[in-house]
């Protein structure tokens, strides 16, 4: 039998888009990011000029790009380790019955992870609310001054990461509760018999053996910071004053509210500089390990 | 070994999550509630949970003076072209797993590789890729770009793998065409991996933000997510509308978790773990 075309038929269309939308754009980008391509340029091409690094050096002497690069480790320093830990301790937790009670409540710690970011934070802004929020009622109830959840300079940040976190655990419940089940219980009995205790054998068995899954939580969390959006862009547009500004909002803002495609494309690519840079190691790290 | 305390510590293990479930689940409750308050009780001081003359005229606001019925039809025809791209994924993964060809391998690298980059990175030049096909302002051009995802030809090879070859080989003897082996045996045989595929499909499309925002344009394409998000600008805008507008969001969303919530899990799972 000669070889058939059936399978390129079958690969061809959803590598075709693969292709089209999660390699072409950052090849799209490098010319790009060389021209000052705007609006006008993308309604009449013959208006785009090439302005070769202008974009680079604008953008490293731009406080608003180091403000939203800041804003985002910010965001990464503080969520990461919060949804690790988290959903970490929740699993855990849910993990020690398989009653119907205990199953019944996974449910609701999932359910934030599938509902829509936009509802979630309209509902999430509406608590934060300084006029008529509940959050700020409950504190006066317990006789504390009001906060300004999203106007004030670094308590906006820890009010963005709270909502993310609170929607992010869920999906990470759920793998390390499947990474909790694959655990061979024989070791767990082992340690017991040789009188470990509780914490001692969370430390010394649970943790090692779940690394793959603490690593995969970790890339995928880490890569979600970076590519951060829905939250700040309904709670707060990036503000005040771009102290809650993330680096894809800033992408955002100088493309699409300001038309500065090159400009964008720029950041773009050192965006995507970033990301490679912090999650290759991490894979390259795994994929020693599962060598091993 | 079950001791009296270890059931207690269980007792008391479950009480904590239990008020845990309990603080997750309240900002819904926050939404369903305010989604059916007056607009002067939606902003009143001290704000309550409870409504005290329930109404639906937020509802009725978003469907008769705004234009929520028109975005509720939008958001459903990007869920109905996303299952075109879970026909995609499978027939990708299909491919994969059970043909051996030329430049197969380099191929697959591509597949996991386009996940390390995602969509809010590259939105600038996918806008003017999508622009320079024409597709800006185009319902087709809002669902291109999260057609196919690299983690769902994964998971559907992974599945397809398992399909018994022999069960392709016979058909193939009697005269069976490719298309055909495809629709009529590995697909029903994958029921599974499709079903978990159809739900994440739904829910990642109904709940898509992003590419509405940047490829619409104009009013005529917005979506749920994109209206709701905008609603914050309009001017009679209340509390109690927004929370109306984001419950209709969330409420069909749920009820698929509910019924599907195995399958929702499940595909979860695989995610971490392969």
């Amino acid at each position: 039998m000669k070889p058939s075309l059936a399978p390129y038929a079958f690969v061809a269309p959803a590598l075709l888009l693969l292709l089209t939308f999660g390699v072409l754009p950052i090849l799209v980008a490098v010319p790009v990011s060389l021209t000052d391509l705007n609006l006008a340029g993308l309604a009449d091409w013959s208006r785009i000029g090439f302005v070769g690094l202008d974009n680079y050096r604008r953008l490293f002497a731009d406080p608003g790009f180091w403000q939203a690069l800041a804003n985002t480790g910010i965001f990464a320093l503080l969520g990461v380790p919060a949804v690790i830990v988290v959903s970490f301790v929740a699993a855990l937790l849910l993990h020690r019955s398989e009653n119907r009670f205990f199953r019944a409540l996974r449910a609701f710690y999932f359910v934030p992870a599938v509902t829509a970011i936009v509802a979630v934070s309209l509902v999430w802004g509406y608590l934060y609310n300084t006029q008529f929020g509940l959050l700020n009622h409950l504190l006066s109830v317990a006789g504390l001054p009001p906060a300004r959840w999203l106007g004030d300079p670094v308590l906006v940040k820890l009010s963005v990461v709270f909502v993310a976190v609170w929607r992010g655990t869920g999906l990470n419940i759920i793998i390390f509760l499947a990474a909790l089940k694959a655990i061979p219980q024989e070791y767990l009995e082992a340690a017991e018999l040789d009188g470990a205790s509780g914490t001692r054998k969370i430390f010394s068995i649970v943790i090692p053996l779940l690394r793959f899954a603490f690593l995969f939580v970790a890339v995928t969390t880490v890569i979600g910071w970076l590519q951060f959006f829905d939250e700040p862009f309904v709670l707060t547009k990036g503000g005040p004053l771009g102290e809650s500004t993330s680096m894809s909002l800033f992408l955002y803002q100088e493309g699409f509210s300001a038309g500065e495609f090159g400009y964008a494309g720029a950041g773009t690519l050192v965006l995507f500089l970033i990301i490679a840079g912090v999650t290759l190691p991490q894979v390259r790290a795994r994929r020693t390990d599962a060598d091993r | 070994m079950r001791t009296a305390s270890s059931r207690s510590v269980t007792v008391a293990v479950g009480a904590v999550l239990g008020a845990g479930a309990l603080l997750t689940a309240f900002p819904f409750l926050w939404m369903v509630f305010g989604s059916v308050k007056p607009r002067s009780e939606s902003v009143a001081d001290p704000p309550r949970l409870l409504p005290r003359e329930p109404t639906v005229e937020n509802y009725a606001r978003l469907f008769g003076e705004l234009d929520f019925g028109r975005y509720l039809g939008n958001t459903i025809a990007v869920v109905l072209i996303s299952m075109a791209g879970v026909l995609l994924m499978a027939m990708a993964g299909y491919g994969f797993a059970k043909f051996r060809f030329r430049g197969r391998a380099a191929l697959f690298f591509l597949v996991p590789a386009t996940m390390m980059i995602p969509v809010q990175v590259t939105m600038i030049p996918a806008y003017l890729v999508l622009d320079g096909m024409r597709l800006t302002g185009t319902l087709i051009g809002i669902a291109l770009p999260g057609l196919v995802s690299g983690f769902g030809v994964f998971l559907f090879r992974q599945f397809m793998t398992t399909v018994p070859t022999e069960m392709i080989e016979a058909a193939r003897i009697d005269g069976a065409g490719e298309a055909r082996i495809f629709w009529r045996i590995v697909l029903p045989l994958s029921r599974p991996i499709v079903a978990v595929q159809i739900v994440l499909a739904f829910i990642g499309s109904w709940n898509s933000f992003l590419w509405p925002l940047v490829i619409a344009g104009d009013e005529r394409l917005y979506t749920l997510s994109v209206g709701l998000a905008l609603l914050t600008r309009q001017i009679a805008t209340s509390p109690s509308l927004q929370m109306a507008g984001s419950t209709l969001m969330v409420v069909p969303v749920l009820v698929v978790f509910i019924v599907f919530q195995r399958h929702i899990v499940r595909g979860f799972t695989l995610s971490g773990l392969k």
